[in-house]
């Protein structure tokens, strides 16, 4: 069994890669939500503005 | 066929899938996870973003996971010899017991820093105690040391909810500890029930299971007693303030069910169990996945319908 191009090892390779990209990419995508509401939400401060507070 | 091709067809041939990965994390567990901590966060009395939500969940998730893959990882040896077991990623030799550790040890510290970041501190402070609880507590030390393995471990599996609750508070409560008692109080007679007709499995593999250190009468009493404990606890809970009328209704019939199942088991000897072949005990085995799963689904019914006015007491 010569490991050519159409080896199914190949296709379980590209299956595995393509799920780890869609896994991180979805990561992302998913941080960049919880910053946007966790930034727009009510209780939010830039620690700029808690330092004045607090001084 | 070449010596080369020989030897890439040898080395190559287990090289694992992205499924195999997946399948380390142990996906049914794991939606077991999902559903109880979603419904503990839920039937908190305080509203969260849905993106907040989603994360906690989630993250609470890939935590529950993680332990999986650690599990995997400690018990290689015996999940080899269990009939069971021995189609895991490590037996099977797709994935090895140091990559599974590595992945297990990185996914619990991500699931754990990205709820806290998520959520809060005590959040992903109880998810890393749990990972703590299931992999060195119960994996490690109690699962091959004492036949109460089962009822401590189950501590760790029942956690979920309360960290549900604790991602959406902020604080604790009786509430969620309610539904910590449930699944903690399920699992025994849930895992005694699958050990009387896996048997050969838990004795090949050395696992001190109440059926091979207290014998398989011992066992059917034991589900008896604590079936009756849950089912008073089960009850109980539908007089608190995450019960109400409908999951009242459904613990009524499930318990009743779950109670004939047990007493079942109990009148029953050796014999008459092989002659069927377990129908019993198999039943009352599946019957108790749906149990939880009714119990948390009328909880989350129960906290759904408050917003109209509606739902509990």
């Amino acid at each position: 069994m010569a490991l050519n191009k159409e080896h199914e090892l190949h296709s379980r390779r590209k299956g595995r890669n393509i799920g780890l990209g869609l896994v991180l990419g979805g990561f992302v995508v998913l941080v960049l939500a919880l910053t946007m509401v966790k930034v727009t939400s009510n209780g939010f401060n830039f620690p700029s503005e808690l330092s004045q507070g607090t001084n | 066929m070449t010596d080369a091709s020989l030897h890439a067809s040898t080395v190559y041939e287990d090289e694992a899938s992205f499924g195999d990965y997946f399948a380390l994390l142990k996906p049914r567990v794991m939606s077991l996870v999902v559903f109880t901590a979603l419904v503990g966060l839920l039937a908190a009395p305080v509203s969260v973003h849905p993106v907040v939500g989603f994360c906690a969940i989630l993250f609470i998730a890939i935590g529950g996971g993680a332990s999986g893959a650690l599990n995997m990882w400690w018990d290689a040896d015996i999940d080899r010899i269990m009939k069971r077991t021995k189609k895991r990623p490590i037996p099977a030799g797709k994935i090895t017991a140091p990559e599974a550790m590595t992945f297990g040890i990185a996914l619990s510290g991500l699931s754990v820093i990205m709820l806290a970041l998520a959520t809060n501190i005590f959040a992903g402070a109880f998810l890393a105690f749990t990972i703590f609880f299931y992999v060195v507590i119960y994996t490690m030390w109690l699962k091959r040391s004492t036949p109460q393995n089962i009822v401590i471990g189950g501590a760790a599996g029942a956690f979920p909810p309360v960290i549900g609750w604790i991602a959406a508070t902020g604080s604790m409560s009786l509430e969620p500890w309610l539904m910590f008692a449930l699944t903690f109080m399920w699992t025994p007679p849930h895992f005694w029930a699958l050990a009387l007709f896996m048997r050969n499995d838990y004795d090949d593999a050395g696992v001190p299971m109440l059926t091979v250190t207290h014998g398989r009468r011992a066992t059917r009493v034991h589900i008896l007693a604590y079936t009756v404990l849950l089912a008073i606890l089960a009850i109980g809970t539908g007089f608190t303030s995450i019960g109400g009328p409908v999951y009242m209704a459904v613990a009524v019939v499930l318990n009743a069910l779950f109670l004939i199942g047990a007493v079942r088991i109990w009148r029953r000897d050796e014999d008459a169990s092989e002659v069927d072949n377990f129908k019993v005990e198999r039943s009352f085995f599946k019957l108790s996945l749906l149990y939880l799963f009714l119990h948390f689904g009328a909880i989350l019914v129960e906290s759904l319908l408050k917003p109209f006015g509606l739902g509990g007491w």
